[in-house]
């Protein structure tokens, strides 16, 4: 362990960083981000380096009651720490990724700072209300970036985005105080082992589905992620889809799943029929659209329908897979909304159809959108592989069918998305504008680069991320043992004997 | 340092050093690396193969790394080397290494060699991937990353729009295989726990007679889980129902088409169910399906090449078809014929599809086979070399005596399918035949078409832009011998070796290995890497005469009649299609295999997500979901202009509110 709280450090370094570019002048408050995130990317990897894997379950806690029963209380486990990485990784990225936007630079820059504090801040809280805040206040400065610096439907999109959440918070808030009061602890770790009556279960269970359901988002209420997406400035769409995102599936795992286990193996249908028809549907969606996000935007609800399914098949492969595709999602779709922003900062569109031939004049663009195109369609070697192969292994233990109508995802994602590598990348120039674009800057090449790496690292060597997670999945698995479904396929003994005769190893002679 | 690891990553490298460096490193660095380490991998891999042959060699496994641990569902990366790696790994690299030579002679002109040459050593490397596999999801690997290689390649020319369509199809159709063989290997670890494939083979035999359920029926376990994994190999080796994206990827450089598309890739899925083999025969109904499906294709695929004109699609159908042959064998249970005939049919279709090449390269790239004709005095080498590669396709040989290479292993296959006393294996034994009198024949009309007669190129409107070309500013002589005045040459040396080095294969593989492939009691060879029934292998050599013979007398009478109909007499084809045109026209078209899935899946797919989103998403669920709360909030009062101006704060009034509710509740409490 470190001699100083390094999770408070992590809060701080964006905030004050975000306080100190209202000030500046544009240039100056990049070169402060850059900076602030760098630093804390720094943090992360102390974080990671100092984190005793296969040890306690929660590590680096810090604790300080504030008022009432209201604590500050911060703490990892391995499950947290994976997905703090993931964000302070994405950070710098962002703000390279910012170049382009010329209005309020300060301001932005600071929105951006303080959501890496309150995301950081939704992983690190031990402490219910301490998460509420963090989870409810990150998405302020998301509905800034879109409202402020979107497009030209911002308005609808900010104002979607917020009908959505508000349902879904005010559930949340009334289960929290509920289950305050009942188990009498804010205390996160406390709750997670305490066994509410199954009654109770039911309803709280359903409370914070309906807010991590909106975040995830799950069909039917995704339908303000595309607009979002098309609204919101390249570098808030890479966070919104890379971290964001995973807010729902870390409530699931972190909450819905431990605390109320016998719930959510009785609603486990509920989730395998919305997850199966999000995968269909979705991605059919996906296929017929010629807005690029909004492209993407529907194939990131399809893969959320992976991690839904992956994380309610109760088993290892299913829960560790979920988070595989969690992280390699974030990356993913992270890089492919980059890979957009670098052309739409050259047309200024994002009509797929004014592309068309990029690997003639940007070849170096189009080794890395296809990488990362392979990636989303989880070729192995990839993270997208590892995931979804794991995710898909455990729900086929608890059903065949909802294994087999997920797993028609990786027809339809291969289908969806070379589509849209062919009409931007193959095919001869079309357009002169799109023709005479220039290749990957440097700058370009260092947000990709480092994501490729990354991607290749969880598709071929998987254990460093594995490994930091095994225990907090075991625990996850040891509290849902119980209520557990049985698996449909009723596998019966073999009976050898009487097929003996047919079988003749003559090779083996 | 294990052979096994240079063999594999010696390509990746060069590969990724090719590709990355591409125009830094310029066209004969890139070319010089890619097709050295190929030769280098080549040369490596002939000592383990004939190590084999000899009983020296001993199977083992190189671990290297671990892949994924996630609870008892754990695999490697790692390299297995047993008798039938072996055999691919020849297969693979010696094919892969000409062919890499071949390129440098036809692919002289295009202007983007090094990313041609960093494709195919990145192939190179995931099919080996793929053939050294000891677990299942590696095996998985290399499939995809071979679909991946075919995927790039057939796009290589990725400005034609023909060419990356064909290449989405290729990619997406090898997907519905890919998702049966994802099924099956997810229902392998449900039954096993395992995906390591010695284990699985070891353990299944006690499976047999077990029942699972799947997609709500019940299922006998291993019939369900080989046909799964079987519905993989369906995909990668194009039979009937997964077959159609094959004669697409012509639409590939020659070179990808002999490697790729006839040698190696789409022989995995033959590959994958001789490794299996022992978890196939655990289900005779999966045998059975096995068999069937590979007879049916053999036959349907031969019926189309007979019709085409374009010399790609015919060899392309030819290998279809072929690859039919060999799930038949595998089908009866005679792996050691399927891959007999995997191994000869490597050399002669790559040796056929790299002469066609020659032939295209020739005929600057008119392929259709209406425009050729009266060639082997123009190019006679690459005649000589087509010959050869005919004489083997249609198994010409005396029984028990001497023949070429398809002459040992087709007949072996027909042997195996008669010998094994089965309705399924009757089956496959007449259609065999039937596509044995087929083969001969669309061989023969190729090879009549385009080497015998008169020219025909005239026509050309290649050849007629080659000659506007050179003739650049020349007066326009007469040509009324059907040349226009062009006359092809003979290819450059670095095609011609390679096609002599195959030659040579396809005429004594077959005479120097059907000891140890086919004959009985060559234990000490497989050393049960597939499993095979001996007395199976005894009734192969007791089948009656006719059946030896009957292919000889398939194989005369194709060639007669393709000598009537397009060496004596001529006009007789177009007559014969005349007379029965629906026929015709439904074999010309392919059967209607593209436009029937056009029509049931791709129409339909891009349909319903257009429904999907324009009537579920906007016309439900966005308009009584957010705009319909928008709309009952607008009625009530004017709070909705409000909300949509200052939400934010009112948004953060709610949340504070909450909080301080909560806390307070918790106060009192």
């Amino acid at each position: 362990m470190l001699g100083f709280p390094i999770l408070s450090l992590m809060l701080a370094v964006p905030l004050v960083a975000a306080f100190i570019c209202l000030f500046v002048n544009a240039p100056m408050a990049r070169t402060v981000a850059l900076a602030a995130t760098l630093a804390n990317l720094a943090l992360g990897v102390v974080l990671w380096c100092q984190f005793d894997v296969g040890g306690a379950q929660w590590q680096f806690q810090e604790s300080k009651e504030l008022f009432s029963g209201f604590a500050w209380k911060l703490g990892i486990d391995g499950i947290a720490l994976l997905l703090i990485m993931l964000s302070v990784f994405l950070m710098p990225i962002c703000v390279l990724a910012s170049q382009s936007i010329e209005k309020r630079v300060g301001e932005y820059m600071a929105a951006f700072l303080v959501m890496e504090t309150l995301m950081i801040g939704v992983f690190a809280a031990q402490d219910l209300f301490l998460f509420y805040i963090f989870f409810e206040a990150g998405l302020i400065p998301m509905y800034l970036i879109i409202g402020v610096w979107g497009g030209a439907e911002r308005i609808y999109a900010s104002y979607k985005f917020f009908l959505y959440t508000l349902l879904g918070s005010v559930l949340m808030l009334i289960a929290m105080i509920w289950m305050v009061q009942e188990a009498g602890t804010t205390y996160v770790p406390t709750l997670m082992a305490y066994d509410f009556a199954v009654d109770a279960q039911k309803w709280l269970w359903l409370a914070f589905f309906a807010s991590f359901a909106v975040k995830m988002p799950m069909w039917p209420v995704h339908t303000w992620l595309p607009d979002a997406h098309v609204q919101a400035p390249t570098a808030g769409s890479v966070i919104l889809a890379g971290v964001l995102l995973k807010m729902g599936g870390y409530g699931f795992i972190r909450f819905s799943l431990p605390m109320f286990p016998q719930a959510s193996a009785d609603f486990v249908w509920l989730v395998y029929w919305l997850s199966m028809i999000a995968v269909v549907v979705t991605s059919l969606i996906a296929l017929v659209q010629h807005d690029m996000k909004k492209l993407i935007a529907y194939s990131s609800v399809a893969h959320m329908a992976i991690v839904t399914v992956g994380l309610f098949s109760f088993n290892t492969q299913g829960l560790e897979g979920a988070m595989v595709v969690m992280l390699s999602h974030g990356l993913v779709s992270g890089a492919l909304f980059l890979c957009v922003g670098v052309i739409y900062d050259r047309l200024h569109t994002r009509e797929i159809d004014r592309y068309g031939g990029l690997s003639i004049n940007m070849p170096k663009y189009a080794l890395f959108f296809m990488l990362f195109t392979m990636a989303s369609i989880g070729l192995p070697a990839t993270s997208g592989f590892v995931g979804e192969f794991l995710a898909l292994a455990g729900i086929y233990q608890q059903s065949s069918l909802v294994a087999f109508v997920a797993a028609t995802g990786i027809i339809l994602g291969a289908g969806y998305m070379l589509y849209l590598y062919r009409r931007i990348c193959f095919g001869d120039h079309k357009n002169a504008d799109a023709a005479a674009m220039p290749d990957l800057n440097l700058r370009e090449w260092a947000m990709l680069a480092p994501i490729a790496a990354a991607v290749l690292w969880m598709g071929v060597y998987p254990e460093s991320f594995l490994a930091p997670m095994r225990n907090d999945i075991r625990y996850v698995e040891t509290r849902l043992a119980a209520g557990k479904p049985v698996g449909d396929a009723q596998l019966t003994a073999g009976k050898p004997a009487a097929h003996a005769d047919h079988v003749e190893h003559g090779g083996a002679h | 340092m294990d052979p096994i690891l240079l063999i594999v990553f010696l390509p990746l490298l060069a590969a990724i050093i090719g590709g990355l460096g591409n125009r830094a490193l310029g066209n004969t660095a890139v070319k010089v690396l890619t097709t050295g380490a190929l030769f280098i991998a080549c040369a490596l891999s002939w000592p383990i193969f004939l190590g084999f042959v000899s009983g020296q060699s001993h199977e083992h496994t190189v671990s290297v790394l671990q892949w994924v641990q996630s609870g008892s569902l754990k695999f490697d990366w790692a390299f297995r080397v047993d008798t039938l790696t072996a055999i691919m790994l020849v297969v693979v690299t010696t094919v892969s290494a000409l062919v890499h030579l071949y390129s440098w002679g036809y692919m002289d002109e295009d202007p983007d060699q090094p990313r041609f040459f960093a494709y195919l050593s990145l192939f190179t490397f995931a099919m080996l991937m793929l053939v050294t596999a000891d677990n299942l999801v590696q095996m998985f690997f290399g499939w995809e990353g071979v679909g991946l290689a075919s995927y790039l390649l057939i796009g290589f020319w990725f400005k034609k729009p023909s060419a990356s369509a064909a290449a989405i199809k290729a990619f997406v159709v090898n997907r519905v295989g890919d998702l049966g063989f994802m099924l099956g290997i997810f229902g392998t670890f449900l039954v096993f726990n395992t995906v390591s494939i010695p284990e699985i083979l070891v353990r299944a035999p006690a499976m047999a007679g077990s029942t699972i359920h799947f997609l709500g029926g019940e299922w006998d376990t291993m019939t369900i889980l080989s046909i799964l994994l079987f519905i993989g190999a369906m995909g990668k080796s194009a039979q009937l129902g997964l077959h159609t994206w094959l004669p697409d990827a012509m639409e590939g450089p020659t070179p990808v088409s002999a490697l790729i598309h006839a040698a190696t890739m789409v022989t995995a899925g033959v590959f994958m169910v001789c490794r299996l083999s022992p978890m196939f025969q655990t289900s005779p109904v999966a045998m059975d399906v096995v068999t069937y499906v590979g007879a049916a294709t053999l036959l349907f695929a031969a019926t189309i090449g007979t019709t085409q004109w374009d010399i790609k699609r015919v060899i392309a159908y030819s290998t279809c078809s072929q690859l039919g042959y060999m799930f038949v064998a595998a089908g009866v249970g005679a792996p050691g014929a399927a891959m007999f005939h995997l191994f000869t049919h490597a050399f002669f279709k790559a040796l056929l599809f790299l002469g066609a090449g020659s032939v295209i390269h020739a005929m600057h790239h008119e392929q259709d086979m209406r425009f050729y004709g009266g060639l082997r005095k123009h190019i006679p080498l690459t005649f000589w070399a087509m010959m050869a590669g005919t004489l083997a396709i249609t198994g010409v040989g005396i029984v028990d005596v001497v023949g070429l290479a398809g002459f040992y292993s087709k007949d072996s296959i027909l042997e195996a399918a008669y010998a094994s006393h089965s309705v399924a294996g009757s089956f496959g034994f007449w259609m065999g035949i039937i596509a044995a009198l087929l083969t001969s024949f669309y061989s023969w009309r190729l090879m009549f078409l385009t080497f015998w007669g008169k020219p025909r190129w005239d026509q050309s409107e290649h050849v007629q832009h080659a000659v506007h070309d050179d003739h650049h500013g020349h007066g326009h002589a007469k040509h009324d011998d059907g040349t226009a005045g062009y006359h092809p040459h003979e290819s450059p040396l670095s095609m011609l070796i390679p096609l002599g080095l195959l030659s040579l294969g396809a005429v004594i593989a077959g005479l120097l290995f059907h000891h140890e492939f086919i004959s009985a009691g060559t234990g000490h060879f497989w050393q049960g890497s597939v499993t095979f029934s001996e007395e199976l292998i005894h009734r192969m050599h007791g089948v009656p005469t006719w059946v030896k013979w009957a292919p000889f007398g398939v194989m005369i009478t194709g060639l007669g009649i393709a000598w009537y109909g397009y060496i004596a007499n001529p006009g007789f084809p177009a007559k014969f299609a005349g007379a029965i045109k629906p026929i015709y026209t439904f074999v010309y078209n392919k059967w209607f295999f593209d436009e029937l899935y056009d029509r049931i899946f791709v129409r339909p797919a891009f349909w319903l997500g257009d429904k999907f989103w324009k009537l579920g998403d906007i016309g439900v669920i966005d308009r009584f979901g957010p705009n319909g709360s928008a709309w009952v909030v607008a009625q009530g009062s004017r709070l909705a202009s409000k909300l949509q101006t200052g939400f934010l704060y009112s948004y953060a009034l709610v949340m504070l509110l909450g909080l301080t509710a909560a806390i307070t509740w918790v106060l009192v409490h």
